[in-house]
């Protein structure tokens, strides 16, 4: 009964690759009902927005441009606003919106992290800027918008630092939670083993952390596009912000609704990007889910 | 299983622990809870010595001072003669919970140790961890993550993580809580398996007391909270230690003894009505000191019968082989 029993457990292979798991996932993800239910959602909404819009008529909507003319507008060669998929404009804002974005973020992402992990390890960091990123995290981005002109040469600056700040408070957050969040098991587990604080830091600390972080930085990732739009609607001169106001003060607002859509689409696709970096850095929690 | 495969020679780097009247509480004013006083023991080298009390007084705290996450109130814990100031890879515990790191794959936890120790070169301990991994049967899970092991294997892993950073004392804190019957009776046979083959000095602390009998050399049966040493039974079964035992003599001995003060401490904390005896404790305080202090035992009721370590060791396993 001894050994015998160790045999037993004693069987498997390497394992898949982490692309076979993300394939495995995508292909069940297709089997279930989901993508369609999906889908169904999307289409339903753009229908009723047609029925209300340009086939009912209804007064209150009588404005509002309908799908049918967006669609129009926006795949024709020749719009009659100037932006469609076919004008390099509209290319020029979309680019322009998201360097911002990315600048931001990035700076957001590398400044709040380590400030975030910091806090968490250490009380006395803690102590000096908790209740200063508490007072100052409830404060709304357009709140920051006079004095952030005022303090940035020229309106590029503004609008990223405005930017940067809906992003950075987020980041930190949860990043503080992350580390808030690892069970004090692991901290004993890691200085019973002979740890040093600097492996503590890279091996617990930021691992255990990582879950958090990455919701953070979803979560970091919407301000982020949120600050940028409200930015670029007071101070910008490209980008899809300017682009949606600029069309309503010329009554253009077929472009409007396509700004908007196309804000929707990228705001979505960067939140799936960082998923999807996330999950391949934390090959242990997609592996715990698919078990 | 074979013997020779770790570097871990019996009883090599074994250390002995001495435990010297620690008090420890927690709480402050009227709230304040007394979770140890007066507890005094010795963790004999090479011998794997049980720790048994009711549930709830305080043994995770007693082994938390003796790794180091907590300093005693009052009182000394000493390894091979030197006090203990922190936690630290000389004394490894093992965990009542699972404490392998999820983001790390089971080749990386058991070579955690030795890799932040920076002891020895990688391609040795690689080696070494491999060779454990082999002992304990997970060589084919080294690339998995814990959380795609089973508890079982967890709590082997586990094991090998702590053994791999060769400590001079490993603190077994209720290491088989949660796992099944029959898992738990193959991990007894796994660890006393290990023991008997390496002979390191252990502290495993259980609330089962057919766990606690079956692997114990010495069984250290403690108190109610206010926790101390209420008695040491000697288990004088033969090693290796196999099931069967569990029918002798000797063990019916040692479980009738020990159920009979176990009871009487249960009897006691039922009695006080709570989920410790503090409040019984107290009472029989304020009726003379004399009367709540006696159940303590001191460092000098349990010297061992024989004193120069190798000789008496030697003789003790003599008599239990004639048996």
């Amino acid at each position: 009964m001894s050994t015998a029993s160790a045999a037993t457990a004693t069987r498997n292979d390497a394992g898949p690759s982490s692309l076979e798991v993300s394939l495995f996932c995508l292909r069940e993800w297709l089997k279930s009902a989901a993508p369609y239910l999906n889908l169904l959602g999307i289409v339903g909404f753009i229908f009723l927005w047609y029925l209300l819009t340009e086939k009912l008529k209804v007064p209150w909507f009588n404005k509002l441009p309908g799908p049918v003319g967006v669609y129009g507008e926006w795949v024709s060669p020749d719009p009659s606003y100037g932006i469609s998929l076919y004008t390099p404009e509209y290319y020029q804002h979309i680019v322009t919106s998201i360097w911002r974005v990315l600048q931001a973020f990035f700076l957001a992402t590398f400044l709040g992290v380590p400030v975030g992990l910091m806090m968490g390890w250490k009380k006395t960091f803690k102590d000096y800027t908790f209740p200063l990123l508490e007072t100052l995290r409830p404060i709304p981005m357009l709140a920051w918008v006079p004095l952030s002109i005022l303090m940035w040469p020229g309106r590029e600056a503004s609008i990223i630092f405005l930017t940067f700040l809906g992003s950075f408070f987020a980041t930190v957050l949860n990043t503080l939670l992350g580390v808030e969040s690892i069970d004090e098991v692991y901290f004993r587990a890691a200085h019973s083993l002979g740890a040093k604080p600097r492996h503590v830091f890279l091996k617990v600390i930021l691992p255990g952390a990582l879950p958090f972080i990455f919701t953070g930085l979803q979560i970091s990732m919407g301000f982020a596009w949120f600050s940028l739009v409200a930015g670029e609607m007071l101070a910008g001169e490209y980008g899809l912000g300017y682009l949606i106001w600029n069309s309503f003060i010329m009554v253009q607002y077929p472009v409007i609704v396509i700004a908007m859509v196309t804000l929707g689409v990228i705001g979505w696709l960067s939140s799936a990007l960082i998923r999807l970096v996330g999950n391949r850095l934390m090959q242990w929690k997609v592996r715990e889910e698919i078990r | 299983m074979h013997t020779a495969t770790t570097q871990l020679t019996p009883g090599m780097g074994a250390g002995e622990m001495v435990v010297e009247s620690v008090a420890k509480g927690f709480g402050v004013g009227p709230l304040r809870k007394q979770v140890l006083r007066g507890c005094s023991f010795v963790l004999e080298k090479g011998k794997l010595t049980v720790l048994i009390g009711p549930s709830g007084c305080g043994k995770s705290t007693l082994v938390n001072a003796l790794a180091g996450y907590e300093t005693p109130d009052s009182g000394k814990v000493l390894i091979d003669g030197q006090p203990v100031t922190g936690p630290g890879p000389d004394r490894l515990v093992v965990f009542q919970e699972t404490a392998l790191f999820p983001w790390m794959t089971t080749f990386e936890n058991v070579s955690y140790g030795p890799r932040v120790q920076r002891k020895l070169p990688e391609r040795e301990y690689a080696e070494e961890t491999m060779k454990l991994l082999d002992l304990v049967g997970l060589r084919d899970f080294r690339d998995k993550y814990p959380a795609q092991l089973s508890g079982g294997m967890q709590r082997r892993a586990e094991l090998v993580r702590a053994m791999i950073n060769r400590p001079k004392v490993m603190l077994m804190d209720e290491p088989f809580r949660g796992l099944d019957a029959m898992t738990r009776a193959l991990m007894q046979e796994y660890y006393v398996r290990l023991f008997e083959e390496h002979r390191g000095t252990n502290l495993f602390v259980t609330s089962e007391l057919e766990e606690a009998i079956f692997l114990a050399d010495n069984l250290l049966i403690l108190t109610n909270r206010p926790a101390c040493v209420k008695k040491v039974i000697r288990v004088d079964l033969p090693r290796p230690r196999t099931f069967d035992m569990m029918t002798s003599a000797e063990y019916q001995r040692c479980k009738f003894e020990a159920l009979e003060l176990l009871h009487e401490e249960a009897m006691k904390s039922f009695a006080s009505g709570g989920v410790n005896a503090a409040d019984f404790i107290e009472a029989c305080a304020q009726l003379g000191q004399d009367q709540a202090q006696p159940t303590c035992l001191g460092l000098d009721d349990m010297a061992p019968p024989e004193v120069s370590d190798g000789a008496g060791q030697r003789k003790a396993d003599g008599a239990v082989s004639d048996r």
